[in-house]
């Protein structure tokens, strides 16, 4: 395929350009993914089958159930904030893990800014290539580490900092490290690529107007990185969300989060049309809110 | 000016002693895993002496092989498509300044929204439904279409971070905007492209659900072994075909770097 | 130019699969399940290329084979899903009792509840689901899944219970006397608050039960026994126990998908399998007990004593369940949420 910027394109006219470049991307995601999307949307309103699948009978049940469920003796219809607590729980959760994210990449995407050309795209291959290992693999690699008996725990003991093993597994803090572990390079990334190209005499002119670092930091190179930091943000948070292996084996799988809640109601619970109807409101939120994203960077953009 | 001042104007106190600290944090769990690769025991977590039997096995099992196989080749593959497919959607959706870019936009980074569990069956249902039948033609489509948000967003961010008054410069430089193209943005989109083809094909490597649902008979990846594994129990099997994933991953990447540095010499 | 040729020759190899005749079988069953010796013998003898794909989970397979997608010759459900395979009509009746080798199956596996007779399917392995505990900390010979849910102070915090709704439930319905499959309110309620009262106990929801027992994260686990047994040999103090309340039987059965592309090949291996010296090569491989008559005496020796794969005397028969109704699954399926809320 030959790309060619089209607004400069002589030969072609721009708009054909434009359409060239554009729909093959637009096509197949239309085709296989919103398409496939769509008969979810159709489920998302039927009655669940007997052992999976569903039955060609129109319900709202499956909305319902997320707010309202019937008591377990008398079927009456009351409010259950169950599901409630399990979306926020994990958005709190993708938020802490897309915040970790930003504070350990930038200074990193910055760092590999700033090494010698030969040696950057090094440098990326470094952060990716643990990447090689499967995700579960991974995440019991990481829980091995943060065990009481495994390598920190020991080390600790053994010099003597601590006398019992400190509690690094099986709770938040694990999960948000094991968010971290699972998402990182889709942070650094996108910062370095929107850095790489900084001009650094635009840091020099604002030290010679005797800004501080910190002021030079923020004023100067965050701008630059606000791309990637977008794309990176949008990159860590919408997989988080739906993330559970990091809560399944580092935090115990003590507690739901709403991609396994998904998971379970196509697997053991059998009800796809609830999974469907789960997924259908979480996609209409991240919809809508990306949309105002786009519209908000847009106007920036023109103004 | 002197460049010596201006490197150290650059350095940020901390900032590569972080960075170091994030690769650490990225291997430390990795090194565990190699080691426990050598394991003779048939625990993954206990010690019990220094073995090759795992490596034997790997060696010994075709399976495991093929499935290695197939994910790579379907990662290359699939990263590639989707790297391609997305600097034309990043420059169309970037170059246009007029608005309404946004259904693009959304369109675009929709794959990375919809839970994984769900575009898995919906595949499923969708690709049987349009008679299209399972097997590696099946993975590698829905490899592209969830690939795309992840090369796109990087090549994006690299297009808006550049100074867009530059390929006109460069337009009026050269005869041709193609060649404006081939010889000034796409040298400066290395960055993005790179980026965006890693965290592809990265993604494509460890997807497990959506695979499991769209692979047919005879196509299967290496997270399909490894989670079917499970139910027999881990062995430090899998431990030695990661190890020896990183040691090729690594091989590769020393491979390309000696020859873009002779590229340079060149 | 050239991906487009790497694809097209990858579709026209997934168009290829279909065709068959030359002798190919196509098995879609649990990973490491299938020893590689007899696939090799079995090949040998028959001349026929075997593949293996593997899937994590009952409702994958069950997923695929629903919405029509097959290819495979070969599947190996467990018994409660060969209920609803043969209930929505996708197994081919094969007759699996009128197959010469079919006289090696142990009486106690002939006319089983999910498929009388043996129309569609040949017994693969079978076992349970009980608890394994490390002797180290609980001391004594208490069978009690007491253990389990009114732990004591040397066990609280090193508990892992598999991450399974309907084994977890089960579990604590047999805990409380009360009957499996459950759609009794009142009952489900009791089961709730046992399990929240016990999940402040709990280390962790996880069904790789294996390397929790071998590291001593956990010192009781609900267990699948071939998990426990392999605990056992690397760490000699975990002991496999047989609750006195009861216990979760399970098996998994060869049978053959509607639209099988090679019937026949799928005949011959569900008759291979069930000779003697085949199905103990299966329990020395994937280390569960066989359904097969004579077959011990293949057997490696250090299995065939193995606790784990023979239940003591005293301990009750295992119980195997039929896949519950809808409506109990949806309300498995409340108080599972409400529990891990």
């Amino acid at each position: 395929m030959s790309a060619r910027p089209l607004a400069l394109s002589s030969r072609i006219p721009a708009r054909v350009a434009h359409a060239g470049l554009l729909w093959p991307s637009l096509g197949v995601i239309l085709a296989f993914m919103v398409a496939p999307i769509a008969i979810m949307l159709t489920y998302s309103f039927l009655v669940p089958g007997a052992y999976g699948g569903v039955e060609w009978t129109f319900s709202t049940a499956a909305y319902e159930q997320i707010l309202f469920e019937r008591d377990f003796l008398d079927d009456s219809l009351t409010f259950t904030p169950d599901y409630l607590i399990i979306v926020a729980r994990s958005l709190l959760q993708a938020t802490v893990a897309t915040l970790l994210c930003l504070v350990i990449s930038v200074p990193t995407a910055y760092y590999i800014a700033t090494r010698p050309d030969r040696v950057k795209n090094i440098w990326l291959f470094l952060i990716t290539i643990p990447y090689w290992v499967n995700l579960l693999i991974r995440t019991i690699a990481l829980l091995f580490v943060l065990r009481d008996d495994g390598p920190i725990n020991s080390a600790l003991i053994d010099v003597g900092v601590i006398g019992q093993p400190l509690a690094l597994s099986y709770n938040g803090f694990a999960i948000s490290l094991g968010l971290i572990y699972s998402f990182l390079p889709f942070m650094v990334l996108p910062l370095y690529s929107a850095f790489e190209r900084f001009d650094f005499r635009l840091l020099e002119a604002a030290y010679d107007l005797y800004a501080s670092r910190r002021v030079a930091f923020f004023r100067i190179v965050l701008p630059v990185m606000r791309p990637g930091l977008i794309a990176g943000s949008l990159l860590v948070f919408i997989p988080s969300v739906g993330s559970y292996l990091a809560p399944d084996i580092l935090g115990g799988g003590k507690t739901l989060m709403i991609g396994n809640l998904i998971g379970t109601q196509f697997q053991a619970a059998r009800n796809w049309p609830f999974g469907a109807a789960l997924s259908m409101i979480l996609l209409t939120i991240t919809l809508i809110v990306l949309f105002w994203l786009a519209r908000r960077a847009a106007q920036q953009q023109m103004n | 000016m002197s460049t010596a001042r201006l490197r150290d104007l650059r350095v940020f106190p901390g900032f590569g002693l972080l960075s170091v600290g994030c690769v650490v944090f990225l291997y430390a769990p990795i090194v565990v895993l190699a080691i426990y690769s050598f394991n003779d025991g048939r625990s993954v977590t206990r010690w019990a002496g220094f073995s090759f039997r795992w490596y034997q096995t790997v060696f010994a099992n075709q399976n495991i092989q093929t499935a290695a196989i197939n994910s790579v080749v379907i990662a290359v593959i699939a990263a590639t498509v989707a790297t391609v497919f997305a600097l034309g959607a990043a420059i169309a959706t970037v170059n246009r300044k007029k608005g309404g870019g946004e259904g693009a936009y959304v369109v675009l980074t929709f794959p990375l929204m919809v839970p994984e569990i769900v575009t898995a069956v919906a595949s499923l249902v969708f690709f049987v439904a349009v008679g299209i039948s399972l097997g590696f033609a099946t993975i590698l489509i829905a490899h592209i279409v969830f690939c795309i948000p992840f090369a796109y967003l990087p090549i994006k961010a690299r297009l808006e971070s550049m100074d867009g008054t530059l390929p006109s410069a460069a337009a009026d430089l050269y005869a041709s905007p193609a060649k404006a193209f081939l010889r000034i943005t796409l040298p400066l989109l290395v960055p993005g492209l790179v980026s965006g083809w890693l965290l592809a094909f990265i993604i494509s490597l460890d997807d497990f659900i959506i695979t499991a649902l769209v692979a047919g008979p005879g196509a299967t990846t290496l997270p399909l072994h490894i989670y079917g594994m499970l139910r027999l129990g881990m062995t430090p099997e899998v431990n030695a075909i990661s190890t020896l994933m990183l040691a090729a991953s690594t091989v590769l990447v020393l491979i390309s770097g000696l020859l873009g540095q002779a590229g340079r010499k060149h | 130019m050239k991906k487009s040729a790497i694809f097209a020759a990858l579709l026209a190899s997934t168009s290829a699969v279909p065709a068959s005749a030359a002798g190919d079988l196509f098995i879609y069953t649990w990973g490491e399940y299938t020893p590689p010796e007899m696939v090799e013998k079995f090949e040998k003898t028959y001349g026929v290329k075997v593949h293996i794909d593997t899937y994590d989970s009952m409702e994958t397979m069950l997923a695929k084979l629903k919405s029509g997608a097959g290819g495979y010759d070969i599947i190996v459900p467990g018994h409660d899903t060969m209920t609803i395979l043969i209930g929505e009509k996708l197994l081919e009746p094969i007759n699996v009792s009128a197959m010469p080798n079919y006289q090696h199956v142990d009486e106690m596996w002939r006319d089983v509840f999910w498929d009388k007779g043996r129309l569609y399917s040949a017994p693969w392995a079978w076992g349970s689901t009980g608890l394994a505990v490390d002797r180290d900390i609980v001391k004594g010979d208490d069978t009690s899944l007491k253990i389990l849910f009114e732990p004591d102070d040397a066990v609280k915090g090193k508990i892992n219970m598999l991450r399974d709704v309907n084994d977890v439930i089960n579990m604590a319905l047999r805990y409380l006397g009360k009957p499996r499959c459950n759609d009794n309110p009142e009952d489900l309620k009791a089961v709730l608050d046992l399990l929240t009262t016990q999940k402040q106990f709990v280390k962790s929801y996880n069904s790789e039960t294996k390397e929790l027992l071998v590291s001593g994260e956990a010192a009781v686990s609900m267990s699948w026994n071939g998990y426990a047994m392999r605990a056992r040999d690397e760490r000699p103090s975990i002991e496999y126990i047989y609750p006195k309340e009861g216990y979760t039987g399970w098996m998994d059965n060869v049978a053959v998908p509607k639209g099988a592309p090679d019937i026949e090949n799928a005949k011959l291996w569900i008759n291979f399998i069930m000779d003697p010296e085949n199905a103990a090569m299966i329990t020395n491989y994937a280390r569960y007990a066989n359904g097969i008559k004579g077959s011990e005496a293949f057997v490696d020796k250090a299995l065939a004593g193995a606790p784990e794969l023979s239940p003591p005397e005293s301990a009750p028969a295992p119980e195997f369940l039929t896949a519950c109704t809808p409506a109990v699954t949806k309300l498995y399926d409340r108080v599972w949420t409400k529990l891990l809320r």
